[in-house]
């Protein structure tokens, strides 16, 4: 966009800094360049003050404190002024290493938007005199992927405000309009989730943000509710999908060289005559029978018999589904 | 109607006006600092900061005179500035800005075998202070994980010698011994990583650390080949490419979430509860043991080859259950009762 409009700008903050009074916009346009206009020309007046809003936008969306107020009690015309104490990053006084981990975090985005953020938060970092090392690394990084709804939903959070979405669980045909007062994002093995209140269900709920359709609807003003107090997120996400205690044991028949990925976690392996014998630990024998289920004729269950005719009655299915399907020529 | 563009526009206008005013103290603290350096750190070209500069020359304080503009001293390639009309501060940070900064260092401070967690810790407590209020997006960050072995991997890899791994691949189930020149240990989704340059296929791959089972350092340092290139993980681990093969399953309900866990490429609604799923492989035999182990409610549409394997391997595995099974374990209560007889068996196909 054009050099005068950028001068314009930081000629503007400049002043705004460097004045206690507040400026009416008719003082600041005898200041500051770029906005000469005749105030008694009604057109030149209007777009004079068009000119004026976009700027102040343009400022406040890029996080200026512009504040507003009045000079005198004789003043009816509002002012503005920049209060250098709310402009200022205030001193950070990061040591080399915490600079260098810094650095490091601010490149972990793999999300447009918040990667710019990062490296615009970081730009500010090294403008108050932060020397960042580009080459530090900390021998393990993640990179950091998030929905598209992780912004909106934390921005909802943070401001504890309402808001609405489609929710589309894979079991359901339709995905279901949900309603929720959000109390924080969380980060669960790599997955994110939102915890709040569920409105319709009058409960905590969690939600996947992977599951959330289109757009995040903000519903309500900021401040709208209080989250309970000392609310531990994460307990609410990882009660769900905690790890299991695997007690159970199922032997099973190996052929011999198959099955490596059942040889990895066998607590036992004893070969013998008809293949080697694997003792699984096991938690869950459905589950357990699914993933027997798939290493076909190379794996056979000895024992418990529950798992055994777990994993009997899933071939005999499949093998009718699939003798179906070369009999109708794949019709189905 | 014009807006899209203007906003556009606006955009381009307020990066380039968030780092003019971010100029003036970066080169404030850092007087005499050649101008290509500068321009380097800061992630533009010479001629576009020289330009800045020009600009910023002709900003100042109301008078605008000598001595209430931005002023500089050129000395050769350097620079210095002289005068900064009260921006001798940065902005504060943006809410986005600091909740990127943030998320970020709590995901490193929890990342397991980071080598300087202490110093992520205080950075992340320094950066939450001077953001303040900014950071009341409460994040919670959790990324549970085997971190002995994370850390053992990490050390090996930073030893800077290759690598003897026995390394399991689940897309063959097979467990192969493998001498790796290892690039980076790095973190998606919640899994940690070796990537490494692999000398038995001589190609660049990502190792997942649950997965490699053994690990013994060489004599040898690792020499990664030139023509060797990190991984674009914009996408994910997993990037199917259009060459390998394409499988359509009809799933029923309860196997649907197959949707969110596998890249698909097409899934629709098809009879009744079913969906038609399409997704690529890296080959058919573990697709063959994926269909397998979904269970019944998955059937294989195409290719008709899948879908022969796929009742190829149900019905031998039934025969073999139809055969009388070996003897049960020593000692065990039910050793005596002989499982062959199995009526579920006999009543299967064929």
């Amino acid at each position: 966009m054009s050099r005068t409009r950028t001068e314009r700008l930081v000629n503007l903050v400049i002043c705004l800094l460097s004045t206690r009074r507040f400026l009416t916009a008719a003082q600041i346009a005898a200041t500051v360049p770029g906005y000469e206009h005749d105030p008694n020309d009604a057109r030149d007046h209007e777009a004079f003050q068009r000119k004026f809003e976009r700027d102040k936008a343009e400022l406040r969306e890029l996080g200026v404190p512009l504040e507003t107020g009045t000079a005198s009690v004789f003043d009816a015309e509002p002012g503005y002024r920049i209060a250098p104490r709310e402009y200022a990053l205030p001193d950070i006084p990061l040591e080399p290493d915490e600079a260098a981990a810094v650095g490091i975090a601010a490149r972990l985005w793999q999300h447009a938007g918040l990667a710019a953020a990062a490296s615009s938060g970081l730009a500010k970092l090294r403008a108050a005199g932060v020397d960042v090392d580009p080459q530090a690394t900390l021998g393990l990084e993640p990179m950091v992927t998030v929905d598209p709804a992780f912004a909106p939903l934390t921005a909802a959070a943070r401001d504890r405000r309402e808001v609405g979405f489609d929710y589309r669980v894979p079991d359901r045909d339709a995905p279901t309009r949900r309603r929720l007062q959000p109390w924080g994002v969380v980060c669960w093995r790599g997955r994110w989730y939102v915890v709040g209140h569920d409105l319709d269900r009058a409960a905590t709920r969690c939600f996947r943000l992977s599951r959330v359709v289109g757009a995040v609807r903000v519903t309500g003003d900021p401040g709208g509710y209080q989250p309970p107090a000392g609310v531990d997120l994460i307990s609410h996400v990882a009660r769900w999908s905690g790890p299991v205690e695997r007690t159970g044991r199922a032997t099973v028949l190996a052929a011999p060289g198959r099955a490596a990925g059942l040889r990895r976690w066998a607590v036992d392996v004893a070969a013998g005559p008809d293949g080697d014998r694997l003792v699984l630990p096991y938690a869950d024998p459905d589950s357990l029978a699914s993933q027997l289920v798939g290493y076909g004729p190379d794996v056979r269950v000895i024992d418990p018999p529950e798992v055994r005719e777990a994993v009997i009655q899933r071939l005999k299915e499949i093998a009718v589904r699939h003798d179906e399907l070369a009999v109708a020529g794949g019709a189905r | 109607m014009t807006r899209p563009a203007a906003r556009g526009g606006s955009r381009a206008s307020a990066d380039r006006l968030a780092r003019l005013l971010n100029l003036v103290p970066y080169l404030l603290a850092r007087p005499g600092i050649e101008v290509a350096e500068a321009a380097d750190d800061l992630g533009v070209t010479e001629r576009q900061l020289r330009e800045d500069l020009e600009l910023l020359w002709v900003c100042g304080l109301p008078g605008y005179g000598p001595g209430d503009l931005i002023d500089m001293a050129f000395d050769g390639d350097r620079v210095t500035i002289t005068y900064d009309a009260g921006i001798d501060r940065p902005l504060r940070l943006t809410p986005d800005e600091a909740l990127a900064l943030v998320v970020a260092l709590r995901m490193l401070a929890e990342t397991p075998g980071v080598t300087n967690r202490e110093a992520v810790e205080r950075a992340l407590a320094k950066i939450e202070d001077a953001a303040g209020d900014l950071v009341g997006a409460p994040v919670e960050v959790r990324l549970p994980a085997d971190t002995r072995r994370v850390e053992a991997l990490r050390a090996a890899v930073e030893g800077g010698r290759a690598l003897r791994i026995t390394y399991y691949t689940a897309a063959r189930d097979e467990t192969t011994e493998r001498t790796i020149d290892p690039l980076r240990m790095l973190m998606v989704g919640g899994r940690a990583y070796v990537e490494a340059w692999c000398r038995r296929v001589e190609a660049v791959r990502l190792f997942r650390a649950d997965r490699i089972d053994a690990v013994t350092e060489l004599d040898e340092p690792a020499v990664v080949p030139p023509q060797a290139r990190p991984h674009d993980l914009t996408d994910g681990v997993f990037r199917p490419s259009p060459d390998l093969p394409l499988i359509t399953l009809r799933v029923g309900r309860g196997e649907r979430w197959i949707t969110e866990y596998y890249p698909c490429e097409r899934v629709e609604a098809g009879d009744g509860d079913h969906w038609l799923v399409s997704l690529r492989v890296t080959d058919l035999a573990w697709a063959r043991r994926f269909v397998l182990g979904l269970g019944p409610d998955v059937t294989v549409v195409a290719p008709a080859e899948l879908a022969e394997q796929v009742r190829a391997a149900a019905t031998a595995a039934l025969d073999a259950y139809a055969r009388p099974a070996p003897a049960a374990r020593q000692g065990a209560p039910d050793a005596a009762a002989p499982p062959a007889a199995d009526p579920a068996v006999a009543a299967g196909p064929r």
